[in-house]
């Protein structure tokens, strides 16, 4: 909420980037990795995440790596985003995580 | 034989007595092609196999097993799991030992977690492992365990807890296992205790016959003596005795030593909620959230489908009242392309009656899917964060407007009576200048706005406190001003179902009190305890 600034980029050419704090209760685990990435398939934008603002950076299309990811409750989710529909996509990743997945 | 027993953690609570069932892993032949893009088309059709059967169990299963099967497909749909099966294939092991091995090696990455919840999940992989191990022919598939078995077991995949029949009683007592596994949820709701971490389950060679299993200590039991069978026996009747109490007393009306009458309403966030629920258990609905119709992955609902679940849910309340509050959104409630993003501190921002009243065209959607529902049973409607009473009089105004509207094209529909939320201090010590045709006080907010804490916020959430002498007067003060007005005074949150305050809650003069369904049996008896 108070943690996500995105950084707006003129070209659709550079990569989005904003964080915003897991809340929900145990972390970016089987369904909330489920839903972000059912989210994240619906737009053409390259979409990654990572703990940290310089990676490692996970493809958030695959629930497969997302999981891998292990993300905890109260962990920093970076996003960073490419393509043409970029800054929607960012909007709606960021919003999933806001809302704590529908279950915070 | 002595009996031996095992200490674990409690996954599901109860208590169980019956023959044990000693789940193996069967491993079974399977004639193995020595081309690797045979294998490689046999790994493909068993994923196929094991991806249909996934859908099809989906299809016939309730809500919350649902959700995990689904995160099972998602993960078999997904190449970053199969991938390296398949490069194995390639280099020419065959299929069921590379696809073994491959997940194998992501099982052991859950195992090696930090955090249990995600080690928990390690049994979801074996489950995907197995399910297409099976289809491969690989591995016999787990044979039926009668019912009412104990299930003795390293661990247990959610596919076998679903295979198995738990209506004639059972229970569930694992070597390792996790209270956060998928199997431990799935065990809670259906009531089957379950007991894990017991450590290795060695018989010397001569597996157990009999069980008890107490999953409230988190204890196990194999082959008992017949002195602790007697014992584990007249608990198990005491429990059994105390159940029924518990359910004969959450039908019963509640009332206090003195008489007063105090009814108990339901909160519900959904329709779900209901199911399986008898209306006997409560004297109506106190709060109907209707934030889940605004999910993000919905968007924003239609009128036909508000209306479907507002109806849903009078017709189930069967003429009892049904206070469906308007949405909520914004705080910590996020709707994306409604709510406002970025704001400097969203719990005092553009939320509840606030965002209704700036975005009205779908504020006027809701009221016309209410108004057509109202039909059909008793309707209150609610509108959340009032602060000033022009927000109710605005409310008003579009409630009427859209009533008449629907009115005059001939649509089936009735206005309701319109109340507020009181949890906003200022609605609290105002109460008496709205017209409100009831007031239902939200206790998380109102403690939160009156103590300028937050509850989420460990370093101050013991100021959060709803029996602070400054909540409890704006409390009564509410009280006050529907005694005054002649309208109906409520209380719908968090404190309702807080047994300690319920003396306190009583003591302001309220006599209307909304808990979540799991919570009447509890409240009703916190209630017949409370001396005048």
């Amino acid at each position: 909420m108070h943690d996500a600034h995105a950084s707006r980029a003129g070209e659709t050419s550079v990569p989005l980037t904003a964080s915003a704090v897991l809340v929900n209760k145990v972390g970016l685990h089987a369904r909330p990795s489920v839903k972000l990435t059912q989210c994240a398939k619906r737009f053409a934008a390259k979409i990654e995440l990572a703990l940290s603002g310089d990676g490692p950076w996970t493809d958030a299309k695959s629930p497969v790596k997302v999981m891998r990811v292990k993300a905890p409750q109260g962990a920093t989710l970076h996003f960073r985003v490419t393509g043409p529909d970029g800054e929607v996509a960012l909007a709606a990743v960021l919003a999933l995580v806001h809302d704590g997945f529908g279950e915070a | 034989m002595a009996e031996i027993q095992l200490i674990g953690r409690a996954a599901s609570p109860g208590l169980a007595f019956g023959p044990v069932a000693v789940l193996t892993a069967a491993v079974a032949g399977r004639t193995a092609s020595e081309d690797p893009e045979q294998e490689a088309a046999a790994l493909r059709s068993a994923i196929e196999g094991a991806r249909a059967e996934l859908a099809e169990q989906i299809k016939t299963i309730q809500s919350e097993a649902a959700d995990i099967l689904e995160f099972q497909a998602a993960m078999l749909e997904d190449d970053a799991l199969t991938d390296t099966a398949y490069e194995l294939i390639a280099i020419g092991i065959t299929a069921d030992h590379a696809w073994r091995r491959a997940l194998d090696l992501e099982i052991a990455g859950y195992r090696a977690a930090e955090d249990e919840y995600f080690r928990a999940r390690a049994v979801d992989i074996v489950d995907i492992r197995d399910r297409v191990l099976a289809h491969l022919g690989g591995v016999d598939v787990v044979a039926g365990i009668a019912g009412g078995s104990i299930v003795a077991a390293e661990d247990i995949t959610p596919s076998t807890f679903l295979a198995t029949d738990w209506s004639q009683g059972g229970a569930i007592a694992l070597a390792s296992g996790s209270p956060s596994s998928h199997v431990a949820m799935l065990a809670r709701a259906r009531g089957a205790p379950m007991v894990v971490g017991l450590g290795p389950l060695s018989w010397h060679g001569q597996p157990p016959v009999l069980a008890l299993v107490d999953g409230d200590a988190g204890r196990v039991i194999f082959d008992p003596e017949p002195e602790t069978i007697r014992l584990f026996e007249l608990r198990m009747a005491a429990a059994k005795a105390e159940r029924a109490v518990a359910e004969a007393t959450s039908l019963a009306p509640a009332f206090v030593a003195n008489g007063r009458r105090i009814t108990v309403l339901l909160n519900v966030a959904g329709p779900e909620d209901l199911a399986n629920l008898d209306p006997a258990i409560c004297d109506g609905i106190g709060l109907v959230r209707t934030e889940f119709l605004f999910e993000a992955a919905h968007g924003l609902p239609d009128e036909e489908t508000q209306y479907r679940v507002y109806r849903d849910i009078l017709v189930w309340a069967q003429d009892k009242p049904v206070t469906i509050r308007t949405l909520d959104a914004g705080g910590d409630k996020q709707v994306p392309g409604l709510t406002v993003e970025g704001e400097s501190n969203p719990f005092l921002g553009l939320r509840g009656i606030r965002l209704s009243l700036a975005r009205p065209e779908v504020f006027r959607m809701q009221l016309r899917a209410l108004c057509r529902a109202a039909v059909h049973g008793t309707l209150k409607v609610m509108l959340p964060m009032v602060a000033v009473p022009s927000e109710l009089d605005r409310a008003n105004e579009m409630l009427d407007a859209e009533f008449t509207a629907l009115q005059a094209k001939g649509v089936a529909c009735a206005r309701p009576p319109l109340g507020i939320m009181v949890e906003v201090p200022a609605a609290a010590l105002c109460a008496a200048d709205f017209g409100a045709a009831f007031y239902s006080i939200g206790s998380n907010d109102l403690t939160q706005y009156t103590m300028a804490a937050a509850r989420d916020i460990g370093a101050v959430a013991d100021l959060n406190d709803t029996s602070n002498p400054a909540v409890l007067a704006l409390i009564a003060a509410t009280v006050e001003a529907g005694l005054k007005r002649g309208v109906e005074v409520s209380l719908c949150g968090d404190a309702a179902a807080n047994t300690h305050l319920t003396a306190a809650l009583l003591a302001t003069g309220l006599t209307t009190l909304s808990v979540s369904p799991i919570a009447v049996a509890r409240l009703k008896a916190a209630i017949a305890k409370v001396s005048s």
